[in-house]
């Protein structure tokens, strides 16, 4: 298939999808746990990708993610409040010390720009580390950042412990679609550059690429500004989501779904980190809701064991399946396209027809 | 070859180097050049100190001690410091004292110009035999992150490619093309570890032991390519090598090290007959 005609299939596609998504919210109720499922899932694909940019093509291993996200969610939230509401918000901190607002596109890049700035000031003397070691260290950035955000004497920036609520919000779930596609495609464009060659170079073999005239410094602290930029953005994505934001959710529990996200999508593959982060979403949230129910009846039979929690007991075995069954994910590093799609409905006919010819020749 | 260089024929000099690590010292007050478009073997025993001093030039180790030129350019200089002053064992340790500490990352170095392969291959492993070459272009580059994201660079581009594809057909691998780099036969991999190495346009090639693993009919053909490449894109070549008739045939001189010293160079003849050589690498006679 030539390229043109790829980018053709490519964007219709995307079109076709948007239109499907427009013509959904005018049908079904808002309400509607998809919405929620979709919402969340566009969101935390755009973070699983950036954490893929990190760990599945640079190979750097990092667990920075969570802190990132508040990051751009704070920056989000703090920069667009309106300022009639800010008494309100900031009641214990006499409306905080802001007293302005900025328009919502701008106050997401803005988060985007301040978790990139940390990056770079806490890239420096981390990413002298390796594997293992680069792992603790972002995380325990992540849990510092956290704590920070708390901390009683930041109050009139950021409000303490307590809720950052008012800022601007989307309804519809194209939004975060259409801000979450843009980021995606720009970390596609750049994977597929010259840069993105010399990110897998140096995940392949640090040594070799360092020998081949790649600045390993100066790329692994790119990739690491720029995963942690558009972390940034997905912070404040979720926010928008979440209408309300506190430090204390950003856990490392958060980290570790996007890695599991990552790793059930296939490391080095941004499509799987989509595909899974969509499937990971529904599985949490709405598919195996029912499991917490404990009057549930198939006819009039009681199905026992249910009870609250349940729910996450199954999740668990789900994921501990996945990874003995498929160990690379469900992309491994390959990436879905119209083409690989193309044929594989062809490798299926062509079996089918196969059968067929056998079945009629006997 | 003439055996009087000038300094503007010479390529590469290395310079009482020494590396000691802790109390051992690996290399020696090693001092030696590499003329244009030469071919130097450096040999030795095992444990002699020659892939040790391949990773000073290549700026892999810093040395403890010395200095290393390039087109007569200064581009590595050290002297012991720090605890190194007090464990120091080696020579001419005053020589560089107070100057300069310059130790460029593996990278600045090749981008002088001196590309090298390794001992034990390292290809990217999940890469095209196209994509490695492909991979040590992005070091030529002009273009900048945005003008890379957003296509800004497509001649550039386009040119990489088309080089790469050039290096492809010169070096026989076109037919491997889009075969992954592991999946290629141990000898076309040593090929194509070259071949990404020339990728990056380099004047002086490093080659650390070229021929390791090979049989005799592999390592026959190798001596025919180094010798080919050599002449094709004009090189300068410095290697490392066990194989005694590869390093016969086709060097033009022969650095000897043993134990970290020099103990002789020479034309392939000369180090063939040279007694100290026999010494190092049959046992000295008298024990006998």
């Amino acid at each position: 298939m030539s390229k043109n005609k790829k980018m053709v299939w490519n964007v219709s596609l995307i079109v076709a999808l948007l239109v499907l998504l427009f013509v959904l919210e005018q049908i079904m109720p808002s309400g509607s746990m998809l919405f929620t499922v979709l919402k969340k899932g566009a969101i935390y694909a755009l973070v699983a990708v950036s954490m893929n940019l990190l760990n599945g093509f640079t190979g750097l291993f990092s667990l920075g993610q969570a802190g990132f996200m508040l990051l751009g969610a704070y920056t989000y939230a703090i920069l667009t409040i309106p300022a009639q509401s800010r008494g309100s918000v900031y009641q214990y901190y006499d409306g905080g010390i802001i007293h302005f607002a900025i328009p919502a596109p701008l106050a997401l890049i803005a988060g985007g720009l301040i978790a990139a700035a940390f990056a770079f000031l806490i890239g420096l003397p981390v990413l002298r580390l390796k594997s293992d070691y680069l792992a603790i260290a972002t995380l325990g950035f992540a849990e510092i950042i956290r704590a920070v955000f708390q901390w009683d004497k930041l109050g009139p920036l950021t409000n303490g412990s307590n809720l950052l609520r008012s800022f601007p919000t989307f309804q519809s779930v194209l939004y975060p679609f259409i801000v979450s596609g843009i980021c995606i495609a720009l970390i596609v464009m750049l994977i597929n550059s010259t840069y993105g060659r010399a990110f897998k170079a140096i995940r392949d073999d640090e040594i070799a690429a360092e020998a081949m005239g790649i600045n390993l410094a100066h790329h692994k602290r790119l990739a690491f500004v720029i995963s942690s930029f558009f972390a940034g953005i997905s912070g404040g994505l979720l926010a928008m989501y979440q209408t309300t934001i506190q430090a204390s959710m950003f856990k490392s529990a958060m980290t570790y779904e996007i890695l599991l996200i990552v790793v059930i999508g296939g490391i080095g593959s941004v499509t799987g980190s989509c595909i899974s982060s969509f499937l990971f979403i529904a599985c949490s949230e709405w598919w195996l809701r029912f499991l917490d129910n404990e009057n549930f009846y198939i006819g009039s039979f009681h199905v026992p064991l249910l009870r609250a929690g349940f729910r996450k007991v199954v999740f668990s075995i789900v994921i501990m399946a996945m990874v003995l069954f498929y160990r690379q994910g469900i992309m491994g590093t390959k990436e879905f396209s119209v083409e690989a799609l193309q044929g594989f409905f062809k490798k299926l006919l062509r079996r089918k027809g196969v059968k067929e010819a056998g079945d009629a020749h006997e | 070859m003439n055996n009087e260089r000038n300094e503007s024929n010479t390529v590469l000099r290395l310079e009482n180097l020494t590396m000691q690590f802790g109390g051992v010292i690996a290399v020696d007050n090693v001092s030696l050049e590499v003329g244009k478009g030469e071919i130097l073997s450096l040999i030795g025993p095992n444990g002699a100190g020659k892939t040790t001093a391949f990773n000073m030039v290549t700026g892999v180790y810093a040395p403890t001690n010395g200095a290393i030129y390039y087109k007569g350019e200064k581009i590595i200089q050290n002297t012991p410091q720090g605890k190194m002053k007090k464990l120091y064992q080696g020579k001419n340790a005053e020589l560089y004292a107070g100057k300069h500490v310059i130790a460029p990352t593996p990278d600045k170095i090749t981008k002088l110009g001196i590309a090298r392969t390794f001992q034990n291959i390292r290809l990217f492993k999940s890469q095209t035999v196209f994509e490695n070459i492909l991979i040590a272009k992005h070091m030529l580059r002009t273009s900048n992150l945005f003008t890379a994201t957003f296509r800004l660079n497509a001649r550039e581009e386009a040119q990489m490619r088309r080089e790469s594809e050039e290096l492809l057909k010169i070096m026989e691998l076109e037919d491997v093309r889009d075969e992954l780099a592991t999946s290629l036969p141990y000898g076309k991999q040593r090929h194509l570890e070259i071949a990404r190495a020339l990728a990056t346009k380099p004047e002086l090639l490093l080659l650390d032991e070229p021929a390791a693993g090979m049989n005799p009919q592999e390592t026959l053909e190798l001596t025919q390519f180094i010798a080919r490449i050599r002449d094709e894109f004009g090189l300068t070549i410095f290697m490392i090598e066990h194989h005694m008739d590869l390093v016969m045939e086709i060097s033009d001189r022969i650095h000897v090290l043993d134990f970290g010293e020099s103990i002789a160079e020479g034309k392939p003849d000369e180090v063939r007959n040279n007694p100290r050589v026999i010494e190092a690498y049959l046992g000295g006679a008298q024990d006998e």
